[in-house]
């Protein structure tokens, strides 16, 4: 019977022939992925007893989410994981300043085809975008795989999103993932493996589809899905840390739910405060006041990001009264824009540049936003109260609109610049 | 585990996020699980923390606990002693953070609807019920898998269990 991604790599795992929707497996996952959050889990892990990790190459660990420390309290915080890193023999440890752990999972080959990730992020399906299975899970499960080197899974239903045509000129997969995400709603994927496919989908640079398997954590999927192409493979030559086995669904596969878009119909969107499916087109909110515009996280601080952002503010400076902070999602990332000349644009132009992480995302440090004032993000979530206080409004789109909008001081589409 | 749980319902709407129930700045300030109840929806209804007595119920709408993975949106209820969450649906995670940590996670959009806010309603674990004002109302057993934590009181003791019997 044929199956699905998610049915076919679960059924891997496990050592079974093939899996169904709702049947639960016992799995040892490739990666077990964990960030600031380390140090409490060590906690946890330690309250079960543990002394020595299961199997210390599973494990990729960041300081990203509050990185450099900005008190005393993130900076014991980070102490401690480095004290475990060494304590334990992990291998794949990237301390302050490298990047925030999707992004550099993917950088550093640890995201691989064929692959499960399981992570103590939401934001871990998007190890999809290299054909893995990224799944975010709890502390306590995070500190359990450390201990006993597996975790139970319930086989998702899968949904299969194709995309057909091109998008528009300054159309991004941002906006594709913000219009999905207004249509289905918060919880259009509860629970499911999200699969794209489609044309437009192969016609994405790996940059902007990371964007889409991010997000779907926003949709509430368990998963999401890029079949890998000769453009994933090209990635990971000379770059995989393991060797890896490509998994594709089979033809035929049966999908709960299917949607087709057609790119073309696709324009620039954005989500207004304070859920992330309350969408709309960008024209609707277009005027409204921003005091600051964010451009980085796991979601857009990639290189193309920053290209499409500095191209906008070339040779432009931000609007008097809106300030703009710029947070490359890694190292490698910020050398790259560094020698490309975008950093050089960003500073020009009055923006105000962080070291590689998360940043203000989710209210930490580096530009948290005042009482009653109005961001626009690049990120994933603007909840209320996400970027520090719940009296402030979060806007969020894709880069180049987040740039232009810093330059008008107003929501604004690039083109009406 | 108490098989009847007796208490005062607090309800609120859909797509109830993790960041109203624990915001995120507190995530890697306040690591101490009972220092956590006092932050509980702080950002969703500041009259919860101070409020809620043991036993309490709250029932939520569509999606309860979407966003971050943040185990401490379940821990600073559980730790306050809540009985249990009513929902329409749970975002997945916060569903496994709620079985890891014993605290019943009941999906059952028929008693939602059903159940007035602050009324005093029951829910009896082993017969699967939830008795309100507004009728009873069934739900299906946990998978035996998740049984097993559940019953070991989560999964922190589950793996404990677990280890001390591969050491023997």
């Amino acid at each position: 019977m044929p199956q699905t991604f998610a049915e076919k790599i679960l059924a891997k795992k496990a050592g079974l022939s093939r899996t169904v929707p709702g049947q639960i497996v016992e799995i040892t996952p490739d990666v077990a992925l964990s960030h600031d959050n380390t140090a409490p889990i060590y906690g946890i892990f330690q309250r079960m007893g543990g002394e020595r990790v299961f199997d210390p190459d599973m494990h990729a660990i960041f300081i990203d989410h509050a990185a450099p420390a900005p008190t005393t309290k993130h900076a014991e915080n980070h102490r401690i994981i480095r004290q475990f890193v060494a304590e334990q023999g992990i291998e794949h440890f990237f301390d302050v300043g490298r990047g925030i752990c999707h992004q550099v999972l993917v950088e550093e080959g640890l995201a691989l085809p064929g692959e499960v990730v399981l992570g103590s992020d939401s934001h871990t399906p998007h190890a999809g975008v290299m054909g893995a299975f990224g799944a975010g899970i709890g502390r306590s499960e995070m500190a359990s795989i450390w201990a006993v080197g597996s975790l139970w899974l319930r086989v998702p239903e899968s949904m299969k999103i194709t995309v057909n045509g091109e998008f528009l000129p300054g159309v991004t997969a941002k906006d594709l993932a913000l219009k999905v995400i207004g249509d289905l709603g918060a919880d259009g994927a509860l629970y499911m493996s999200v699969e794209w496919h489609g044309g437009a989908i192969e016609a994405l640079d790996l940059s902007q589809r990371a964007t889409l398997p991010n997000m779907m954590a926003e949709m509430g999927a368990k998963n999401s899905y890029i079949p890998p192409d000769a453009k994933v493979t090209a990635f990971l030559a000379g770059r995989a840390k393991r060797t890896f086995e490509l998994v594709y669904p089979d033809p035929g596969a049966h999908y709960a739910q299917s949607y087709t878009y057609d790119a073309q119909s696709i324009e620039p969107m954005i989500a207004c405060p304070h859920k992330v499916d309350n969408v709309k087109p960008l024209s609707d909110v277009a005027g409204t006041h921003v005091d600051q515009a964010f451009l980085g996280t796991c979601t857009n601080g990639r290189l193309g990001d920053l290209a499409a952002a500095a191209s906008v503010l070339k040779g432009r400076e931000i609007a008097a009264g809106t300030r703009m902070v710029v947070i490359p999602a890694s190292s490698k990332v910020y050398l790259e824009a560094l020698q490309a000349g975008h950093i050089e644009t960003f500073l020009e132009a009055g923006a105000a540049i962080e070291s590689p992480g998360c940043g203000p995302c989710m209210g930490n440090h580096m530009g948290v936003p005042a009482v009653g004032e109005v961001s626009i993000s690049t990120a994933n979530r603007n909840f209320r109260g996400r970027m520090g206080t719940k009296e402030s409004e979060v806007y969020l789109a894709s880069p180049a609109v987040v740039a232009a909008s810093a330059v008008a001081g107003e929501i604004v589409h690039p083109k009406d610049l | 585990m108490d098989k009847i749980i007796r208490g005062r319902v607090w309800k609120y709407g859909d797509n109830v996020n993790t960041d109203v129930i624990f915001p995120g700045k507190y995530t890697y300030t306040v690591s101490d699980p009972k220092e956590m109840p006092q932050y509980a929806l702080e950002d969703l209804d500041p009259k919860f923390a101070d409020g809620m007595q043991p036993g309490d119920i709250i029932v939520g709408g569509t999606n309860w606990g979407c966003g971050s993975s943040r185990e401490q949106a379940v821990v600073c209820l559980s730790e306050a002693k809540l009985g249990a969450i009513i929902a329409k649906s749970f975002a997945r995670i916060y569903y496994r953070n709620c079985l890891n940590n014993a605290l019943p996670a009941i999906v059952n959009p028929e008693a939602v609807d059903a159940v007035e806010n602050g009324e005093i309603i029951e829910i009896d674990l082993s017969a699967g019920e939830i008795r309100c004002t507004g009728g009873t109302f069934t739900f299906p057993p946990l998978p035996e898998a998740v049984m097993e934590i559940f019953e070991a009181g989560g999964l922190i003791e589950h793996t404990k269990e677990k280890l001390a019997n591969q050491q023997e």
